[in-house]
């Protein structure tokens, strides 16, 4: 057991961007989450020692790995730390075999051969030892690149975007696999991702980065799916960000009624801090939406907004709809509701939304 | 095959095949430092490196012979240790050499290094590796292919050299008389027969040196050996 990484690091990345965190991360899966440019890749490099913070303590349990006050600084090679690499960096003059043995070159030949075995079937890739990385599928490669790093057996394991490429089916298997190998080690995992989909797969915390700063810190449940700041419902996918005005609060029920910018348009949401007559930023999911093209009775949701369906555009497996609602709403559809529906541009629909599906956030 | 001057040519194998191996031994650390380890005056040195391709070559066999001359510094020190004069011998052809033919390695070889994805080598560090030893198991083999056409560009302009040979070493035969001067001695003899000759000759060995390299050395680089 290696123990936990502390990490406080700064950096100037340029005249007006400054990478500025401070984190301490337990054994297990850590989501590092934030848009690209936000520092993410930097501090990874900075943690493997690939990059050179301009201040800072880098340590894992008591073992330093740099530290400005007391001038150490280990170069990458003596960090014990593992790196996947977003473009994987096999290296492809050598088979999977001999990517694998690179890092344990220097064990005995017996000890060597045994390392490697048994980290090639626990990531699955043992039929694919004489292979060379040109010939491998992309989740091979995948599987290659996080055994190639934790057959050495490092104190921590830094992964850079490394299965954003993958569908979610062979995402979710080699996520399953790191799982099982850390259930036995017990490392801190730092997992970078922009991708809110991978944060629910993976974490069981989660470090929101913005600018260079740690905006948020949880589980995935509480930073992303009730974000508290408007960057991270913005970074976590939710499509629809409105600003509204408190008509009225009522404590007893836990909601407050809020009007929709200048429009007439009131959605029930739950009680926030903003009193009648102020102002409150709304995050609700494109998913969370219901889309009706008569006017629905009988319900338990609170809202029911009137709106012109102005567009539906076709993304992928799902149907983005625009309507106009007194603020443009965007609204999730499969495209066989599209189909049922008889959708078509315009025409009036009914937009349906729970109250707990409306997020206060702030900004 | 008469009339060809086979102590030219001889000695132009041999000229060449001594310089090649000293331009690989300082071409590929200075092409590495080029490619690697930038610094605002990097491109300084490689104007340096990279003059011979521009310069004639006897305005830099004037400068290495007076390099050479008695009153020089190297001149006197080669003259202590070896007790004779530097110009004119076998040895100043050497030097001559690896100074006129060192952009032909050190340009393929830095734009081979430059050409690896430098993930690869932060990769070979974060396994745990030296930097020496990711250069040697991760730079050298990925850069296989810059180094042999470097050697044998290398190879083959020492041998073609003729401004800077005259310059430095002159026409003695056996010591500094090359083949392409003993095919211009051949001319200016009227022996036109023998010129054709040698001329011939170097043209067949040097297509076939390039073949090799076009050819089967290309090909055998994608199959390299194992970790």
């Amino acid at each position: 057991m290696a123990g936990p990484l502390h990490a406080s690091v700064r950096a100037q990345m340029s005249e007006v961007f400054t990478l500025d965190v401070s984190v301490d991360l337990p054994p297990g899966i850590t989501i590092l989450f934030g848009a690209s440019g936000s520092g993410k890749s930097t501090l990874l490099r900075a943690i493997a020692g690939l990059a050179r913070p301009d201040a800072g303590r880098i340590a894992i349990g008591d073992r330093v790995l740099f530290d400005t006050a007391t001038g150490v600084d280990l170069p990458p090679q003596a960090r014990r730390v593992g790196y996947v690499f977003q473009q994987l960096a096999l290296f492809p003059h050598f088979t999977v075999r001999g990517n694998l043995e690179y890092g344990v070159a220097a064990l005995p030949p017996a000890e060597r051969t045994r390392r490697v075995e048994e980290v090639a079937r626990r990531f699955h890739i043992d039929r694919l030892m004489e292979r060379r990385p040109a010939r491998l599928s992309g989740g091979e490669r995948q599987r290659v690149a996080l055994a190639r790093a934790l057959v050495t057996d490092p104190d921590l394991l830094l992964l850079d975007e490394p299965l954003s490429a993958l569908d979610y089916a062979t995402q979710s298997r080699i996520i399953e696999d790191l799982r099982a190998w850390n259930a036995a080690h017990g490392i801190p995992v730092l997992y970078v991702t922009h991708a809110h989909r991978e944060v629910f797969a993976l974490g069981e915390r989660c470090v929101v980065l913005d600018h260079g700063r740690v905006l948020a810190v949880g589980t995935p449940h509480e930073v992303i799916d009730l974000p508290a700041h408007e960057t991270i419902a913005q970074i976590a996918g939710f499509e629809n960000l409105f600003t509204a005005t408190v008509t009225a609060r009522r404590p007893s029920n836990g909601v407050m009624q809020c009007r929709l910018g200048e429009s007439l348009s009131e959605l029930e949401v739950p009680l926030g801090m903003a009193d009648v007559g102020g102002s409150v930023r709304l995050a609700i999911r494109a998913g969370d939406i219901l889309l009706a093209v008569e006017e629905p009775r009988g319900l338990s949701a609170r809202n029911v907004l009137r709106g012109t369906l102005t567009s539906l555009t076709r993304e992928g497996p799902t149907v983005s709809a625009r309507v106009d609602a007194g603020e443009p709403f965007i609204v999730h559809l499969t495209p066989g509701a599209v189909e049922a529906l008889h959708l078509m541009v315009p025409m009036p629909v009914w937009l349906v939304l729970k109250t707990h599906s409306c997020r206060v956030v702030s900004l | 095959m008469s009339g060809i001057d086979w102590q030219a040519v001889g000695l132009s194998l041999r000229l060449a095949a001594i310089v090649d191996v000293i331009l690989l031994v300082v071409g590929v650390p200075i092409a590495w430092w080029l490619a690697f380890r930038r610094r605002p005056w990097t491109f300084l040195v490689e104007s340096v490196v990279a003059l011979p391709l521009v310069l004639p070559p006897t305005v830099l066999g004037f400068y290495v012979l007076v390099a050479m001359g008695p009153r020089s510094p190297l001149g006197r020190v080669w003259e202590a240790m070896a007790g004779g004069p530097l110009a004119f011998t076998f040895e100043a052809l050497v030097i001559a050499s690896v100074v006129y033919s060192l952009p032909f390695v050190v340009q393929p070889v830095a734009s081979a290094f430059r050409q690896i994805d430098p993930a690869l080598g932060e990769a070979s560090s974060t396994l745990g590796a030296s930097p020496w030893r990711t250069f040697v198991r991760i730079t050298l083999p990925l850069a296989r292919e810059g180094i042999m056409a470097g050697a044998v560009l290398g190879f083959a302009h020492t041998l073609g050299e003729f401004g800077v040979v005259l310059m430095v070493g002159g026409n003695l035969p056996g010591v500094t008389r090359t083949v392409s001067i003993a095919i211009y001695d051949q001319v200016q003899a009227l022996q036109v027969e023998a010129a054709n000759r040698t001329a011939l000759l170097m043209l067949l060995f040097s297509l076939a040196a390039l073949a090799v390299v076009y050819g089967p050395l290309r090909r055998a680089s994608h199959v390299t050996p194992q970790a």
